[in-house]
């Protein structure tokens, strides 16, 4: 039986959120350049124009510097209608002090999205989600979306059957794309998929509407990121957005305990209105990250993508998305569906993201340890602080700060850039100036 | 325009690159219009137009030439930049990432081509 896709070939993709709906796109752009006819459903039971969770894939939003030049490659332009707020900037706070920093260009490189239909009281819809909108990029390509949750899968001689109410159908490929939201991986399982599941940790992500005027007026278009001495908590984000704030919060096992304290912590308060408080009720949630990849992303016929395989640690998921929906396409039009071409084709891609992703953890451990010095924490803002304030000064610490929060960079490349011995000199000068100023204040 | 919008906002006839000048990045118009112009001796002909979704200054990514020529907003324009080092990070991991530009570039060679015969028809 050959693993090749041929004219007339079925495709299955079970999920809509960026990796399937990307997967399907790139698909069928791939397929239709060597004039190949392929039949694509995309299975997504959510419908991506409601407000409140129900419409949407939980995530801070951010489609990072890279993956908006890549897509804009690629003629894909988010339109003002998706993009909610373009960012130029980010804001670094720390317990004490906060430091700005601009993009290169000082140009909006960084879009704000909302994934679905918007927060639950959301209460004009002016804008369109990134991911209805990426489901639509995908049909218009000639995807068919069925508005069905997937509960159970199976083989028919030799290809993969996807079962819903309604009937079973037949594919010559199943793309998985369930993320880790939801119980998708136990479909994987039924199919013979025998991996390690990604492991995940859980996130917080909650939705402020404080209005047009005072977002502009106390976050601009900045990122505001936040390096904070709360035990568990790696990173921090408040990101504005139309009316709305998004507020995430990245680390090991978020609960309310841990909320309560990033909201009461002074670094965050100074960013509000002096009178403002959060209401209750605001549209939060507590999504699963993955924060260890799958350890085996296909099979004969199968190939997960996405979440539900692997994804860049903390940062850039969409990005990963889709770098993995447009390898898994690649290989699956220009080589085949077997294992053997995922493996051969697809598994470089993917393990690159997993191997990287050690960099990451390795850059958060230290990242914990310069939360916990006082004098290496002032000393990490005074150096950024400093070249932002000399336009002709090399902006160092300015570009590692950039790149690890905005997904800009693999996390290799950041973890070498920190070896730089003039980045290592700067660095442990200023936080010398920064531990004798403790000593003399004393 | 507004706050959603991704890139740099450029007033009508703003230069967004100048012929001549070195160039280290391409260009993709998001929104507006844009005219390519040749300054020659002194004057300046038009010899490109155009509009969103359009890619300019992708020259400066395959040659080490200065600008070959300067492109002007026409009417308010808002256009993102793209790194030389970011397209060809990405082009290495994934080769397909050139298709458009090359897609572009046979377009341009088709329309200069006919260009060019009518020119010698002319002639
Ligand atoms: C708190 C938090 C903040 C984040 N912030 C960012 C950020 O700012 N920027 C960024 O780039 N990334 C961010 N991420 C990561 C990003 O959310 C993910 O990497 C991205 O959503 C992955 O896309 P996906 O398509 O693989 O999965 P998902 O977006 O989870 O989509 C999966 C889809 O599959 C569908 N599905 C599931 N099971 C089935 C089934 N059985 N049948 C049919 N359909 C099914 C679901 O309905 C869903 O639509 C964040 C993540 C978290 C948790």
């Amino acid at each position: 039986m050959s693993m090749a896709l041929e004219d007339g070939s079925r495709v299955a993709v079970i999920g809509g959120g960026p990796a399937g709906s990307l997967f399907a796109y790139y698909l069928l752009t791939f397929a239709q350049r060597i004039d190949l006819n392929l039949l694509v459903d995309i299975y997504e039971p959510r419908d991506f124009t409601r407000p409140g969770p129900a419409g949407c894939n939980m995530c801070g939003g951010i489609v990072s510097e890279s993956l908006v030049q890549l897509l804009a490659l690629e003629g894909i332009n988010l339109p003002s209608t998706v993009v909610q707020r373009g960012i130029d900037s980010y804001v670094l706070h720390t317990d004490q002090s906060s430091v700005r920093i601009d993009t290169p260009l000082t140009e909006k490189r960084i879009a704000a999205v909302h994934r679905g239909g918007g927060p639950r009281n959301v209460r004009a819809l002016k804008w369109g989600g990134l991911d209805g909108y990426l489901l639509g990029m995908a049909q218009q390509r000639g995807a068919k979306v069925v508005a069905a949750r997937v509960g159970e899968v199976g083989w028919n001689d030799g290809r993969p059957q996807v079962r819903v109410e309604g009937g079973a159908h037949t594919y010559d490929l199943l793309a998985g794309a369930t993320g880790v939201n939801s119980s998708g991986w136990q479909l994987f399982e039924q199919l013979g998929l025998r991996s390690r599941r990604p492991e995940t940790t859980k996130a917080y992500v909650t939705e402020l509407n404080l209005g047009d005027e005072l977002i502009a007026q106390y976050f601009g278009s900045s990122m505001h990121m936040f390096l904070l001495t709360i035990p568990r908590l790696d990173c921090a984000a408040i990101i504005p957005k139309g009316d709305f704030l998004t507020v995430c919060l990245l680390g090991r096992d978020i609960d309310r305990e841990l909320v309560t304290a990033f909201f009461e912590s002074p670094a965050v308060k100074r960013c509000f209105p002096p009178t403002w408080t959060p209401a209750e009720g605001e549209c939060h949630c507590s999504p699963k990250i993955n924060v260890r990849e799958a350890a085996c992303p296909f099979m004969d016929r199968v190939v997960l993508v996405g979440d539900s395989g692997v994804t860049r640690l903390y940062k850039d998921g969409i990005g990963a998305a889709y770098r993995t929906a447009k390898a898994a396409a690649r290989t699956a039009v220009f080589s085949g569906v077997s294992a053997r071409d995922f493996q051969k084709y697809y598994w470089p891609i993917y393990r690159s993201i997993a191997r990287d992703n050690r960099y990451g953890w390795l850059i958060f451990a230290l990242v914990h340890r310069i939360k916990a010095v006082g004098a290496l924490r002032r000393g990490a803002v005074k150096m950024a602080g400093g070249e932002q304030a000399a336009p002709g000064m090399a902006r160092r610490m300015s570009i590692v700060l950039w790149d690890m929060f905005t997904g800009s960079a693999p996390y290799r490349e950041i973890f070498s850039r920190t070896l730089d011995p003039r980045f290592l000199g700067r660095f442990i000068w200023e936080s010398a100036l920064a531990a004798v100023g403790d000593g003399r204040g004393k | 325009m507004d706050e959603g919008a991704l890139g740099q906002q450029y007033a009508d006839g703003e230069v967004i690159c100048r012929q001549g000048e070195p160039g280290d990045r391409m260009y993709v118009i998001q929104a507006g219009r844009a005219t390519v112009v040749r300054e020659e001796g002194g004057t300046e002909v038009v010899v490109r137009e155009l509009i969103a979704g359009d890619v300019f200054g992708e020259m400066a990514i395959f040659e080490r030439q200065p600008r070959s020529a300067t492109v002007r907003a026409k009417g308010t324009a808002r256009v993102l930049t793209l790194d030389k080092r970011a397209f060809l990070r990405g082009v290495h991991e994934d080769p397909s990432l050139a298709y458009g530009i090359l897609q572009a570039m046979s377009q341009r060679i088709r329309s200069l081509t006919e260009e060019l015969s009518r020119l010698k028809s002319k002639g």
